[in-house]
């Protein structure tokens, strides 16, 4: 390896995204610097115009996969890294930008572009996972900095990551948030969606949009009838679930039923 | 430059930009010919998308343009829509809005003019380079910028993507103790943001002058950030909702960006040093007195000065902060109600990176039926290409390998924000 002695070679890769998970890591200011004697930065496009070639320890992963050239690139960076991360709703989900896969992709060019031709795009934003083998998957949008940070660390060390996958109304009620549904009659998608933001919508008294991703094992299906109980029509509740993390598998599986 | 007359620089992908794009300039006979910005930052398409949604989305979706400055899309989709619904922000709604809009522009410009900028004019690769001699400009920097992202993440939940934020205020009444935190420490954050300001100006900048156009909005008594008219230095001014009808766009076969220029094809530059131009006797005076000084006066000559104009925005933004949060009364309800109602309307405000102008036109059920979002950067992109053909003299001066270093630090005097523009492509949604 040509990095530096004993340190674990950390690479960090954009593709369709808004950079926002890159900014959580550079958000961690501080703690990143504690972890420079263990971690080197080879790679990291936006932080540094040092780009060092790989093979890679670690390769963190933003953003969904929507050209022919990311196709490509997802898997060299499979190739060149031993552990690979998917950092943010974007790379584990397909993203807000997956919303477009529900629409018809020539229309949607023409609506954006007069020359739409020009365009190099694939029909739909899908996650990296769809493209390649992913060591461990951290959604959010952004991705939560100190979830990122603690799996960073376990991988430092060594061990097998553990990340929990319950429910974001747990994190919500050990808060001691008042419920916006049940108080407020307002649909919110934390039922169906995974913890890690600290429930901050509904800390605001509003539903939460889902931006974390589904929950293991989530109910879309039961959460848009309480939707329609609370007087949304079925094409209002498909909307709001519809939302962020649309393209993650149960979210996407149950739409496209509820919606036929 | 070693003789050569005819050659090509290429930088295939910028290094310390947000998004992904490359330079080509081409050489003949000893003169800069031809240059192109190329964005390859794979597209988005916000506009489509944002079609049929609700008009309460617009801020929470259109955040997503951007990880860098997420709450001027908040701030340009929830201003227009509250110009369609007719309603307005409280005063004290919107001291919550700048406390955590100077809080974006702190996180913003420090990420820009310490970590991506500052190396280029020490011929280092990053701040951490920088670091080994000048550590308490690190320190500085990375606790500045905490301080900015803390200002965002009280008032609005998180630093990116924040959740506090709606059509009409805020979705919950902030106390007055909420915003504590920030005093804290803030006589420290004061000296750091001076101190910054203090290393660019120590920085060796380049001094050549030549002339530009700047647009920014003008503020009336206070620096520009949530409103104002638009301006320029060609003597022009006219409302926000008129923008349109002062550009001109062109879709280019290089790049998924389109590019703006003013009507009479003259290329513009928004940003920072627009806004430093347009408004310097709008700035604290604790600013004023550390630039002047130095010996320093405006106007900035050159793109190569926005770092002074970013560090300068950054100490301002801290003051203001500390000035809001003494101002900032409880309010009695979070935010304005408003009744659904069909119409069109455009906002501006000032991102970090220069003016950003949204325009919604939504049905009488509060659906989005057309969406126009035009980001600084690409109106930028005409002003960095004739910027590289101005300060040619100055490039083909050079060696090569640091001709080419000159080409990416031109570039990234406008700390483009590739992501943002190549998303917020002209929205032409087809009505059914």
């Amino acid at each position: 390896m040509s990095g530096e002695k004993n340190k674990v070679r950390l690479a960090v890769f954009k593709l369709t995204s808004c950079s926002g998970c890159q900014q959580q890591i550079i958000d961690l200011g501080d703690q990143l610097l504690a972890l420079l004697d263990r971690i080197e930065i080879a790679y990291f496009l936006e932080a540094s115009s040092d780009a060092k070639p790989g093979p890679y320890d670690v390769a963190l992963v933003e953003g969904s996969v929507s050209t022919p050239h990311e196709e490509e690139l997802v898997k060299k960076i499979r190739e060149n890294s031993r552990i690979v991360v998917s950092v943010g709703s974007c790379a584990t989900y397909g993203g807000i930008q997956a919303l477009r896969n529900w629409m018809d992709f020539e229309e949607v060019k023409k609506a954006v572009y007069e020359k739409p031709e020009l365009i190099e795009a694939l029909e739909k934003s899908r996650p990296v996972s769809d493209f390649i083998d992913v060591d461990y998957a951290i959604g959010g949008c952004p991705a939560n900095k100190l979830q990122l940070l603690s799996v960073l660390k376990q991988v430092l060390i060594g061990r097998r990551v553990y990340q929990r996958g319950e429910g974001l109304c747990q994190e919500c009620k050990r808060k001691g948030n008042v419920c916006v549904v049940v108080a407020k009659g307002q649909p919110c998608l934390g039922p169906i969606t995974r913890e890690g933001c600290g429930a901050l919508c509904p800390s605001y008294g509003r539903g939460c949009y889902g931006c974390f991703g589904p929950m293991v094992d989530p109910q879309p299906g039961a959460l848009a009838r309480r939707f329609e109980d609370l007087g949304l029509s079925r094409e209002e509740a498909a909307l709001r679930i519809r939302s962020i993390t649309s393209w993650s598998e149960p979210v996407r599986r149950f739409l496209e039923k509820y919606e036929r | 430059m070693s003789g050569e007359k005819s050659f090509e620089i290429k930088v295939d992908q910028l290094a310390r930009v947000e998004g992904e794009g490359g330079v080509w300039v081409k050489v003949r006979d000893g003169r800069i010919d031809y240059v192109e910005v190329n964005i390859f930052e794979p597209p988005r398409f916000f506009e489509a998308f944002l079609k049929g949604r609700i008009y309460l989305e617009a801020p929470d979706l259109t955040a997503r343009i951007c990880g860098i400055c997420p709450l001027a899309y908040v701030m340009a989709a929830s201003r227009a829509m509250e110009k369609i619904l007719g309603i307005e922000a409280s005063e004290e709604s919107n001291k919550l809005r700048k406390i955590a809009f100077y809080g974006e522009w702190i996180e913003s410009h420090v990420l820009h003019f310490a970590f991506l900028h500052a190396p280029d004019f020490l011929g280092k690769h990053s701040i951490f380079e920088i670091a080994e001699e000048h550590p308490q400009f690190l320190r500085d920097a990375i606790a500045v910028r905490d301080w900015g992202n803390r200002a965002i993440e009280i008032v609005g939940g998180r630093p990116v993507h924040p959740v506090g934020f709606r059509v009409g205020g805020l979705h919950r009444i902030i106390k007055r103790r909420e915003l504590d935190p920030l005093l804290k420490n803030f006589d420290e954050i004061e000296k750091m943001g001076r101190r910054l300001l203090e290393f660019v100006l120590s920085l060796p900048i380049p001094e050549v002058s030549y002339d530009m156009a700047f647009m920014s909005l003008k503020g009336e008594r206070e620096y520009p950030i949530l409103e104002g008219v638009v301006s320029n230095n060609l003597g022009e001014e006219f409302p926000e909702d008129d923008f349109e009808k002062h550009v001109i766009v062109e879709q280019k076969r290089y790049s998924n960006a389109l590019h703006y220029r003013l009507r009479s094809g003259k290329p513009y530059i928004t940003g920072p040093l627009a806004r430093f131009n347009l408004n310097y006797g709008l700035l604290a005076p604790e600013v004023k007195s550390v630039l002047e000084e130095s010996g320093f006066k405006p106007p900035l000559k050159n793109t190569y000065q926005s770092i002074i104009a970013r560090a300068a925005e950054t100490y301002h933004a801290i003051l203001e902060i500390g000035r809001l949060i003494g101002e900032y009364r409880e309010p009695d309800k979070a935010y304005e109600e408003a009744e659904v109602r069909a119409g069109e309307a455009a906002a501006i405000v000032e991102a970090p990176r220069g003016m950003l102008y949204h325009r919604y036109r939504i049905d009488g059920d509060g659906r989005i039926l057309y969406a126009n979002i035009v980001p600084p950067t690409a109106q930028n992109y005409a002003a960095m290409e004739e910027d590289i053909l101005k300060v040619g003299d100055l490039i083909l001066r050079k060696p090569r390998e640091e001709a080419q270093k000159l080409v990416e630090t031109t570039i990234r005097n406008y700390d483009p924000c590739i992501s943002c523009s190549v998303h917020m492509i002209r929205l032409r949604i087809i009505e059914e």
